[in-house]
């Protein structure tokens, strides 16, 4: 062994074929580029409402009324002679930002809930799991329908109903992966440096444990939009007369024989906005999931 | 030589683009082993899988040919075999030994139960019967009250047990082929010791060929008949065992010959100087809680140990896993809260030491691929100390300079410092863990097990590289290592550890010279010697004893 070493070599990149981007290991698949390309359509026409909408939100015209789908009126007209395309729109805006705004809600209060709870252990953690598990005992809307009947129902009501419904389920997930990246040598080798425990938190442990919040988010934003719009339709989220696609749906209720429109409309927007959110989560996780990514980048190289 | 029961040719083996093993040629004979050496990466273990018919990876292609000829029955060739063939042949003919014997048995059944399933499947044995034979095999892989034990579940079982445990499992159906892919190299060197003698034994018995992979070239010298050496997927030297030793014919052999590191029958590193003491550890006591379904259960980790580290040496704490040395660096850098002792750096109490104070002591730990985090490149990890302690000038600018500073000393290209761990070889990491500790500009720096986990010849160059920083920057080293070849050319004092307590305490020169306590001994004698077969086929057949208590 020679005391006199050269610099310790250099590994060769280009020898060793890189990891694919995630981006394009995340575009490679079909399926989540199409409901990208939904969700997109989506928010977009959602943002531009006031500008593509052709009618007036709440412009009654009694003479056209309950009109089947034409040239004039692309989704039919409602029982005021309201013009449908135009309600689903601002609809669709209400819906994403009260779905937005409430997942938002939870990722941050239970993301902060978890990744305190897990990293500092002990008391405060069981504390805080054990207030988790008990709401996660409630069933999801029994639990919101409590939060509106104790305030007064409206779009901010709903907004926190929601978004209290899904904070403990951030907060178990952020809490397990803590867990594991706590114990992590880089994470004791922070300690032993005296790296300040907010620092370790920023740096070191939230980095690692963004790929099954992503996943989670993306999730939680089908379920918040589902859950909108079942506390719109039971008539405890949005108030009449602004448009969200449950209370169209709970409007199209005495329609359903005379005009099909009015509920279809509604409901294939919720379907289509759900299911891509769903198909865009599965695509998170196919790309942030270690294991799942080995599995596809050797069906590409097939 | 005797008949042959494996015949590799021509072997190739490709996962997606990339060529893993090229051109692979091997054969074992009955009662005779063949030892596969290389570093991590090499191809060593996916050559012996291609040729078992186990390879399993995504996107894996295999060709050329591997002939198994089972005594007594048709030769199968094993490369492109049908699921039905291999299954067969399997746990039958052909018997497997993992790196990890605490994954690669089921958790939920028992020992027994393990070994007599390949008995049940492939002999039609019935449950008794397997039983039977299970006590039977457990008693001769040595485990002590095999009756009893046939009922245990893995996790009742320590390492080595279960490691043999594993080894009766492969054998269970006298298979004409045993294949052990790293089996010691997750266990203690003693116990490391055992297996291999208890192989060899049964080998000798049974008349079994047997495949042993291993990155060690002391171990292989040990317990082969031939050896062939692997480098990224090609052979670069293949021979008896004893010519591989004498006269290596490729230069890569000869530096992993070279870089193996032994016991020197000569003087050993230099007498620790007369320098002042750095650190006093006076009367250290940790205990651990743990909770079992029996009720809480009190773990004495380490009981009352007292030492002193003089500044710019080195002080090794040496014991198996479970000695407790581990705690001690624990303890010191404050991740755990130790019972009674004081420990004491240059007149502050380190154990109570606030965060701001943290930085006298540095750690690098044995993993280089979990030690980093993966979200940090080079510079932002060893940037983390300056910032956290306003070393380096402060400013940013400063502080590049500073880590260009420190990836030069560690013999690193300040061009890597963009870069982010996986992009990153084992080495190289390790570099980079050892910079990061520099940056805090210790007093003392605590090395746990840090070349451990490093293939032969980088463990050699980290080392020597450990040695210069010493010298240049006078730094003080805590050496934690199981590997008293590591710790002889590393260390002026030698602390032993057994069961957290202090067995022997003595400058490095004179334990090496005349080791007092019989542990100690133990330790010593389970390192590989330098000449090839003398270990296994004679030393140490006191081994053999079923001794494995811990």
């Amino acid at each position: 062994m020679s005391e006199q070493q050269p610099l310790a070599p250099t590994l060769p990149l280009g020898d060793d074929r890189p990891r694919l981007a995630s981006w394009r290991l995340f575009l490679s698949n079909g399926l989540t580029v199409a409901s990208l390309c939904v969700l997109v359509t989506v928010v977009a026409s959602a943002l531009l409402a006031p500008w593509i909408a052709p009618y007036g939100v709440n412009a009654v015209d009694v003479a056209q009324q309950l009109q089947p789908p034409s040239a004039a009126h692309w989704f039919g007209t409602d029982d005021l002679g309201r013009d449908l395309f135009t309600r689903v729109l601002f609809a669709a805006r209400t819906s994403l930002l009260v779905a937005a705004i409430s997942v938002a809600f939870a990722l941050v209060v239970g993301g902060v809930l978890g990744i305190v709870a897990g990293y500092a252990g002990g008391i405060l953690d069981t504390l805080v799991m054990r207030i988790v598990d008990v709401m996660f005992a409630f069933p999801v809307l029994l639990l919101a329908l409590a939060i509106v009947a104790i305030f007064q129902p409206g779009l901010w009501t709903t907004i926190f109903a929601i978004g209290i419904v899904y904070t403990p389920i951030f907060a178990r997930i952020t809490r397990a992966s803590t867990l594991t990246v706590r114990t992590t040598p880089f994470v004791q080798v922070s300690q032993t440096m005296g790296t300040p425990v907010a620092s370790i938190l920023a740096r070191h442990v939230l980095p690692n444990i963004t790929g099954p919040l992503i996943v989670q988010t993306s999730l939680s934003l089908a379920f918040a939009i589902l859950s909108e719009a079942a506390l719109s339709f039971l008539g405890l989220g949005i108030q009449p007369p602004s448009p969200s696609l449950g209370g169209l749906l709970f409007n199209a209720q005495g329609f359903l024989t005379l005009a099909w429109w009015m509920s279809i409309f509604p409901g294939v927007v919720i379907f289509v906005t759900a299911l891509a959110f769903n198909l865009l989560g599965d695509g998170f996780r196919d790309v942030l999931d270690p294991r799942q990514r080995t599995i596809i980048e050797a069906r590409r190289t097939r | 030589m005797s008949e042959t029961v494996l015949a590799v040719s021509g072997l190739h083996v490709d996962i997606g683009r990339r060529s893993i093993v090229r051109d692979l040629a091997f054969e074992v004979a009955r009662d005779q082993t063949l030892g596969i050496v290389g570093e991590s990466g090499s191809g060593k273990t996916m050559s012996v899988l291609a040729a078992t018919g186990l390879i399993d990876a995504p996107g894996s292609r295999v060709s050329g040919s591997s002939l198994l000829r089972p005594p007594g029955a048709d030769p199968v060739q094993l490369v492109g075999a049908d699921r039905r063939t291999l299954r067969r042949v399997h746990g039958d003919a052909v018997g497997f030994v993992f790196q990890d014997p605490s994954t690669s048995l089921n958790p939920l059944l028992t020992v027994g139960r393990q070994i007599g399933e390949s008995l049940e499947i492939h002999r039609g044995l019935t449950r008794r019967q397997a039983r039977a034979r299970a006590i039977e095999m457990l008693d001769a892989v040595g485990l002590p009250d095999p009756a009893r034990r046939v009922d245990a579940y893995p996790h009742q079982l320590s390492g080595g047990q279960r490691q043999r445990a594993m080894i009766a499992v492969a054998l269970a159906c006298d298979p004409a082929l045993l294949v052990a892919d790293e089996p010691t190299t997750a266990l203690d060197v003693t116990t490391q010791a055992q297996i291999v003698e208890l192989v060899n034994a049964l080998q000798r018995r049974k008349g079994t060929a047997v495949v042993w992979i291993s990155h060690d070239l002391g171990l292989i010298g040990q317990v082969a008949d031939d050896v062939l050496v692997m480098r990224a997927g090609e052979t670069v030297d293949r021979q008896p065992v004893v010519d591989v030793f004498a006269h290596p014919a490729h230069g890569y052999t000869r530096d992993l010959l070279a870089a193996r590191p032994r016991l020197r029958a000569d003087g050993g590193p230099p007498a620790a100087p007369d320098a002042p003491a750095l650190l006093e550890v006076d009367g250290l006591d940790v205990v651990f809680s743990l909770s079992t379904p029996t009720g809480r259960v009190a773990v004495h980790a380490v009981d009352d140990v007292s030492f002193t580290v003089r500044r710019g040496t080195t002080l090794a704490l040496v014991g198996e896993s479970g000695s407790g040395k581990s705690t001690i660096a624990n303890a010191l850098t404050g991740l755990v809260r130790p019972r009674a002792g004081t420990a004491v750096l240059d007149g502050r109490d380190v154990l109570r030491a606030r965060r701001r104070d943290r930085r006298q002591i540095a750690m690098v730990f044995q993993d280089p691929f979990a030690s980093i985090d993966p979200r940090c490149s080079v510079e932002e990890a060893i940037d983390e100390p300056l910032r956290v302690h306003r070393l380096g000038g402060g400013g940013r600018a400063a502080r590049r300079t500073r880590i260009g500073e420190l990836l030069e000393a560690v013999e690193l290209d300040p061009a890597l410092r963009t870069r982010y761990p996986h992009e990153l070889s084992g080495g190289q990491r390790q570099r980079v863990s050892i910079a990061r500790a520099l940056a805090l500009e210790p007093e003392l720096v605590i090395l746990d097990e840090a070349t451990a986990s490093l293939d032969v010849s980088i463990q050699a160059r980290v080392l020597a590289l450990l040695r210069r920083l010493q010298g240049e920057l006078g730094l003080t080293y805590l050496f934690i290592a199981h590997d008293l070849a590591i710790v002889q050319e590393m260390s002026h004092e030698v602390l032993v550890l057994q069961g957290g307590r202090t067995v022997e305490y003595e400058p490095a020169a004179e334990l090496f010279r005349s080791p007092q306590d019989p542990y100690t001994q133990r330790l010593l004698s389970a390192v590989p010697p330098t000449e090839p077969g003398q270990w296994s086929r004679g030393r140490a057949a006191e081994y053999i004893a079923p001794r494995d208590a811990m």
